[in-house]
């Protein structure tokens, strides 16, 4: 079964706690500049984006990596980087489109969220729920079953308005 | 965590100095408000103009900040207060701390005075000043992105002022973020005399923790302990405005100035209402399970548009019941403008709700005002104030220095209408029905206020045995009694500046309820993130150390008991309305000053409320000042 970190922005407070346990758990610091999750936050008309990797099927890092340190593994799908082969070259922080390659300073390596190996630190913490961890199958009849409950709302909200009084 | 450091900056040389801090201190003052009494009792020159270059604006983070530890992101800022004269010190949260810390850096000391407007960069060990020549006479919201396109970093975090702090309103305050506000004291006027627009920060050093693992489960049990309190989930959905309803219903709120304590049909300033109509979702500090920091907009009308974050309960009094306001919208566009313009809403509701009252008993005239005709109740008065405030003009000019120059002068006649404890304006509370409150808005350091220690849980009369489990002395279980709340404040007075020094914030500890972080609390999260070893008790020393330095400063800028007596109109006009057992209420002249007595004794301070030599030594604040940092 693969799972997929589910975002919902409008829930996000913004906290970045995900960003501090993140850090806290894969580094051993307090670091959110070595985190595997970005809050990107819109200031001041304040609105607030997580961003990760989204294990794209398509990945393009996997694909441009010149060494083939990038891999997938098959039954999770979560797509991780091979230390032992990885050069440090960084093309695959230049070609992924959610900036979800970044590099340590410090270790000198190229580092991604690999949903910590099945249990994310970060939907654990997250207050708000903004953040699940979800059976990808399931992402899509969840979400039409949202949309769906906003319509049917609308719905009924129409429905009584244009009810004939008394 | 040793790797952090301070920062001394002298504005007048460009000069940029750093220097680590020693355990040893740590142990002593731990960080944020608490180290910050240090510097400032060592480098603010006495008896110094407090817009002068010789004062010293300094800002940290806690010693928590950064780290995971529950609603940890306060930073604090202190200096000789513009507007008492006294200690100046305030606090936010928001993300400017833990970014402060991620750049290396727990606390900087600002000196001197620059002669253009300038800001600085504090960026992963290094402090640099910058050129603000155009940033200066931008508001906080448009500061803090020129701030970010200049540096070409959308993850910079500044604080920083808006046109009040430019423009010396010495009750403006320092912003960072779309609302957060070290609202109290005039910080930000302090900023703006030393040309100081901003101070960014970014950081990529993150924050060393001693024992990460632990960390992780620690935090995890503290975040449930805080969401467990009732308190908590309540202001989880509604913010701080969750306390207006019961507070007005009681009779605990000035209602045009100090004219009466309730304001009748008021439902459209209650949280409910404002969740429903203007509310668009929510915001939380760095690190913080409670997002009480509600995001609205002004969907249609004169202010269509208007967006921000909040209001805070103290700005639904300094721009509703203050003026006698029923409207959330102006509330809310008062709010809006507070924000962008930087100035602390309870400074300016007091001022101007006391000038309308002033202009209707005929103590000030249309030559005063300009023509302005003062009135309750109206938005015109109130924005007119705001903007003559902001820009110095007309009657605004003299508002804008706070009570104690406005009163010398509107003339002698004007003071006892005004509600200021050393010159600095209470909030929109009316504390004469509860004893507690009012000794504490009395003896606060920084001049009329409830963060310094106000005792919510006091107004709950919890079971005698739990007050005294919590207290470890006897506690009366009656909030309207006087009995015992000398001692009931002093506890909370040498509490609360161990959350400030670790940047918690209050929300999250015991003022609200017994149930949420306390000093055990405290000592296992500073094991654990810090690695240090403290038992409740040294924390307790330790509140009151930092406590009596800030009475310390007081003392030798000239304060002493006289000092913590209330208004006049405290002792002499009875609460006309609110409930049953608040009504008629006074303060007792007596009885205060037997709370101050027994206020003092549990300080270790004299009668006249100045430290024993006995206590300085125990404190071991003897040998201050002893310039170590």
């Amino acid at each position: 079964m693969q799972k997929m970190i589910l975002v919902d922005p409008t829930k996000c407070t913004g906290c970045r706690t995900c960003e501090l346990v993140c850090s806290v758990k894969n580094e051993g610091i307090a670091n959110p500049a070595r985190a595997r999750v970005r809050i990107v936050r819109f200031d001041p008309v304040v609105f607030e984006v997580p961003m990760f990797c989204q294990q794209c099927v398509s990945a393009p890092c996997l694909a441009i990596c010149p060494a083939k340190a990038i891999s997938r593994d098959k039954e999770s799908g979560v797509v991780d980087v091979n230390y032992d082969l990885c050069i440090g070259c960084k093309v695959c922080m230049l070609v992924c489109p959610f900036g979800a390659m970044s590099f340590d300073p410090v270790g000198k390596k190229i580092f991604k969220c690999d949903q910590c190996g099945g249990d994310p630190i970060c939907v654990k913490f997250c207050e708000t729920k903004a953040l699940q961890y979800v059976d990808v199958t399931a992402v899509s009849s969840r979400k039409s079953w949202e949309g769906a409950q906003k319509f049917s709302e609308l719905m009924q909200k129409f429905a009584r308005e244009l009810a004939p009084a008394g | 965590m040793r790797k952090q450091k301070i920062g001394y900056v002298d504005l007048t040389t460009g000069e940029v100095k750093k220097r680590d801090i020693p355990e040893s201190m740590r142990r002593k003052y731990l960080g944020g408000r608490g180290l910050d009494m240090y510097l400032l009792y060592n480098h603010v020159k006495p008896g110094c103009d407090p817009l002068g270059p010789d004062n010293v604006f300094v800002v940290s983070a806690g010693l928590l900040g950064g780290t995971p530890a529950p609603s940890s992101s306060r930073f604090h800022c202190g200096a000789k207060s513009p507007l008492t004269g006294f200690i100046g010190s305030s606090n936010s949260g928001g993300y400017f701390a833990p970014e402060l810390r991620f750049a290396g850096f727990d606390h900087l000391v600002v000196k001197g005075k620059s002669d253009k407007p300038v800001y600085l960069f504090v960026n992963d060990g290094e402090i640099e000043v910058r050129d603000a020549s155009h940033i200066w006479g931008h508001d906080t919201h448009a500061t803090q992105q020129m701030i970010r396109d200049d540096l070409g970093d959308q993850q910079v975090k500044s604080l920083c002022i808006g046109q009040a702090g430019e423009n010396l309103v010495r009750f403006a305050n320092v912003r960072t973020g779309a609302k957060n506000a070290a609202g109290r004291t005039g910080m930000g006027a302090v900023m703006g005399s030393k040309k100081l627009k901003a101070i960014a920060a970014r950081g990529t050093l993150g924050v060393e923790i001693a024992h990460p693992e632990e960390a992780l489960k620690l935090y995890e049990e503290k975040i449930q302990k805080v969401l467990r309190s009732k308190a908590t989930l309540a202001i989880q959905e509604y913010g701080t405005m969750v306390v207006f309803n019961t507070s007005n219903t009681a009779g605990q709120i000035r209602v045009r100035n100090f004219q009466t304590n309730t304001l009748d049909h008021a439902e459209h300033l209650e949280p409910e209402y404002m969740y429903e109509n203007y509310t668009i979702g929510k915001a939380a500090c760095f690190g913080c399970p409670v997002h009480c920091r509600h995001k609205y907009i002004v969907p249609e009308g004169p202010f269509a548009g208007t967006y921000t974050e909040g209001p805070e309960y103290t700005t639904l009094g300094a721009f509703g019941t203050e003026f006698g306001v029923r409207r959330i919208e102006t509330v809310l566009r008062g709010n809006h403008l507070a924000n962008m313009y930087g100035f602390d809403t309870l400074e300016f509701g007091s001022m101007a709700s006391w000038a309308i009252e002033l202009y209707e008993k005929g103590l000030i005239d249309d030559k005063i005002t300009g023509g302005l005709k003062l009135e309750w109740d109206d938005e015109k008065t109130i924005f007119e104030l705001v903007d003559q405030v902001v820009f110095r003009r007309g009657l605004g000019d003299i508002l804008a220095e706070g009570p104690e120059r406005a009163i010398k002068k509107l003339g002698e006649d004007t003071r006892y209408y005004n509600m200021n404890i050393k010159g600095m304006s209470n909030l929109h509370s009316d504390e004469r029905a509860i004893p507690s409150f009012a000794l504490g808005i009395g003896t606060s350091t920084r001049g009329a206020d409830h963060l310094r220690s106000r005792p919510i849980i006091d107004l709950f009369n919890l079971p005698a045995e739990v007050l005294k489990n919590h207290y470890g002395f006897d506690v009366v279980n009656d909030y309207s009694v006087y009995e015992t709340r000398g001692k009931m404040v002093w506890w909370h007075e040498t509490y609360n500046p161990i959350t400030d020094s670790l940047g918690i914030c209050r929300i999250t500890t015991v003022t609200f309820s017994l149930n949420r972080l306390g000093y055990q609390d405290f000592t296992e999260l500073i094991r654990v993130m810090t690695g240090m070893e403290f038992t409740p008790e040294e924390l307790q020393r330790m509140g009151e150390r930092i406590y009596t330095l800030e009475r310390m400063f007081n003392i030798r800028e000239g304060a002493s008991r006289k000092d913590d007596y209330l208004p006049e109109r405290y002792y002499v006009e009875p609460t006309p309305a609110g409930l049953e057992k608040n009504r008629g209420k006074k303060i007792d002249r007596e009885k205060y000053d037997q709370m101050l007595d027994e206020n003092y004794e549990m300080h270790g301070w004299d009668k006249n409320g100045i430290p024993r030599k006995e206590t300085l030594e125990e404190l071991r604040l003897d040998k201050e000042p002893s310039h170590i940092l």
